[in-house]
């Protein structure tokens, strides 16, 4: 009897400390933060209407795209810093094959997927087999997929971007995968009851809910069940936290990796679909940076930088974050030029924070 | 006595022109401690190498339940009942206990189409096995970087256990830990002996063997200096049968003799 009553006090303590020891903790918190500054300096600027609510979605949608992977391949202990590089030569490997060779839309699709998982798969095994660091190995796809890209591009094109894919894609199978747009009738049926505001010509202020957001979200699903739920998910955590002791214990730890960086590079060739296919065309200079504002959302989303710990829930977080904040400072009408000053500070916070609650999860309780 | 699960006959090991074991017998049952002991250099290294697969002996033969066996890697070994628990133990500080516990070997659960892992009965199992050792957790999801050196030697044992470990070799498990945690380490030991385990204890302190262990062998430059059963020998022989303790006393006159 009292040994159960003990028991019971134990577990109740020990709940909220596993609450205050979540990785997206912090994440959620910032996001709740960036939220009311923007309500109070932007409440009537138009960002938080329909439309607004869509914008920033959109832009936070297509780099949750890219982080909920990256976070999974960072809590294995491993950095993918040519995902942006991926993202330009995933477009052209769209765009090429359908306006200069007459291949259809979904041929191409599937002609860019299948090599940037091969480049992820490369990626992988050049870092799991000449154990050097994952930084370096990858800054080099970086340097080498854009300068790939740019030639390739010159040389078949003439020129430095492709365009016409729109005319191509229109009648494609795979065309509203990457570019639709859904539930078109209930967004209608709230702004026939008010919820959402018209247009001047009676139309919904919104027609429907990007596609993006929908990947954005299954994506972050499917990776936290994989996280959490998985055998996979298990040699990710263990992958990161301790390599050895995870080999020793039978855990392939070499073919987690490669799978991951194989994931990373798909989500990039994903990004670049719905790019190429929303914009109607590819260019060689799309993605620039990409990497490293998927880093910054995963961190936010209380990653360590150090592997082993993490969460995808976060990184979902932290792409809300990169998206409100860019759209609320062009909403606010503070010059766009302090974006980048706000999110890199905003990493730096995340980074001690994160650093706080790991050494709180580690304290002895 | 009982016949011996696991039995070195002979055994020698050469690295080129070094001899790190020579002619060396070892065995043990199953409800023992065996207490294998020497100084750095000695060979004790290469002995639990060789018996747990990693190297194969060069002369001499290894035999388990009285066959002669030929272990071809260590998860060979680990399928032949015998477990190695290494001073790195083999635990990852970032993750639970439960998921340490089952790493590798996870337990899936089915919800239709779909395989996941079973965190209620990793739980429950590793809750379960670890007071089965005599440590109460307080919580299966804590990270085992927040276990004491002596929960996590337990978490170590408790999973070779479990995965079906007949004889457990402990490379020096009370070497880094303060007097306290090297207590809870021993009471481990006497716990999985009371479960009819074999324990091969590996150690250099005189005075952790002595306590739990059944017999006791020493290693000295690669050769054996005998096996003895703790009705044999006392403490201070064995002592003396290291190395230290001659060169000890030694170093004590020579101190004392010193102006």
């Amino acid at each position: 009897m009292t040994a159960e009553l003990r028991d019971e006090r134990v577990r109740s303590v020990s709940r909220l400390s596993r609450l205050l020891s979540r990785p997206e903790l912090g994440a959620a918190a910032g996001t709740v933060l960036v939220f009311v500054f923007f309500a109070i300096t932007a409440g009537n600027t138009g960002l938080f209407s329909a439309k607004g609510i869509i914008n920033f979605l959109e832009v936070s949608a297509q780099l949750g795209i890219l982080a909920a992977p990256v976070a999974l391949l960072m809590i294995a202990g491993e950095f993918d810093l040519s995902v942006g590089s991926m993202i330009g030569f995933a477009g052209i490997l769209i765009a090429i094959p359908s306006v200069f060779w007459g291949w259809p839309i979904w041929l191409s699709l599937l002609f860019c997927f299948a090599v940037c998982g091969c480049i992820g798969a490369l990626n992988g095994l050049a870092v799991v087999r000449t154990g050097l660091p994952s930084f370096i190995v990858t800054l080099g796809s970086l340097f080498m997929l854009r300068g790939l890209t740019l030639g390739l591009t010159r040389g078949i094109s003439g020129r430095t971007q492709v365009s016409g894919v729109h005319e191509l894609a229109l009648n494609d199978p795979l065309n509203s995968l990457f570019s639709g747009q859904v539930l078109s009738g209930p967004i209608a049926w709230l702004s026939d009851i008010g919820l959402i505001g018209k247009r001047a010509d009676g139309l919904p202020s919104i027609s429907g809910i990007p596609v993006s957001i929908v990947w954005w979200i299954v994506l972050t699903l499917a990776c936290t069940w994989l996280l959490t739920r998985s055998r996979f998910g298990n040699w990710i955590f263990a992958a990161g936290g301790e390599a050895n002791a995870a080999r020793n214990l039978g855990v392939p730890v070499a073919r987690t990796k490669i799978t991951l960086f194989v994931m990373t590079a798909m989500a990039a060739a994903l990004f670049a679909a719905i790019q190429v296919l929303v914009t109607g065309s590819a260019d060689t200079l799309r993605g620039t940076q990409k990497e490293f504002e998927a880093i910054i959302a995963v961190v936010i989303g209380g990653t360590l930088l150090t592997g082993g710990y993490g969460s995808a829930v976060g990184a979902m977080f932290g792409a809300l974050i990169f998206g409100v904040v860019q759209m609320g400072i062009f909403y606010t009408g503070i010059d766009t030029d302090w974006f980048k000053l706000f999110m890199g500070a905003m990493m730096v916070i995340a980074v001690l924070f994160n650093s706080y609650v790991r050494n709180r999860a580690m304290r002895s309780r | 006595m009982a016949e011996p699960y696991v039995e070195l006959k002979s055994v020698s090991k050469y690295f080129g022109s070094v001899v790190a074991l020579k002619d060396v017998s070892f065995d043990v049952c199953l409800g023992e401690v065996h207490c294998l002991l020497g100084d750095n250099g000695a060979g004790k290294s290469t002995l639990i190498k060789t018996l747990s697969g990693v190297y194969t002996p060069d002369e001499g033969e290894i035999r388990v339940q009285g066959k002669p066996a030929r272990f071809a890697s260590p998860a060979d070994t680990r399928n032949s009942g015998i477990a190695t628990v290494y001073q790195d133990l083999a635990l990852v500080p970032l993750m639970s206990v439960a998921r340490n516990f089952f790493l590798g070997r996870e337990p899936m659960r089915k919800f239709g189409p779909i395989r996941q892992f079973d965190s209620e009965f990793a739980n429950r199992t590793a809750y379960d096995e670890m007071s089965a050792m005599g440590i109460q957790l307080r919580d299966p999801e804590q990270p085992v970087g927040t276990l004491s050196g002596g929960e996590r030697q337990c978490l170590a044992i408790a999973r070779a256990v479990y995965f079906g470990a007949k004889v457990l070799i402990l490379d020096e498990p009370t070497s880094a830990l303060g007097v306290h945690q090297a207590s809870v380490v021993l009471k481990l030991v006497v716990q999985s002996k009371a479960r009819g385990i074999g324990v091969i204890f590996i150690s250099h302190n005189v005075h952790h063997a002595y306590v739990v262990g059944d017999r006791f062998t020493l290693l000295k430059r690669g050769k054996s200096t005998g096996t003895y059963t703790k009705s044999e020998i006392d403490r201070d022989q064995l002592l003396n049968l290291m190395a230290g303790g001659k060169e000890l006393v030694d170093l004590e006159q020579e101190l004392t003799n010193r102006p």
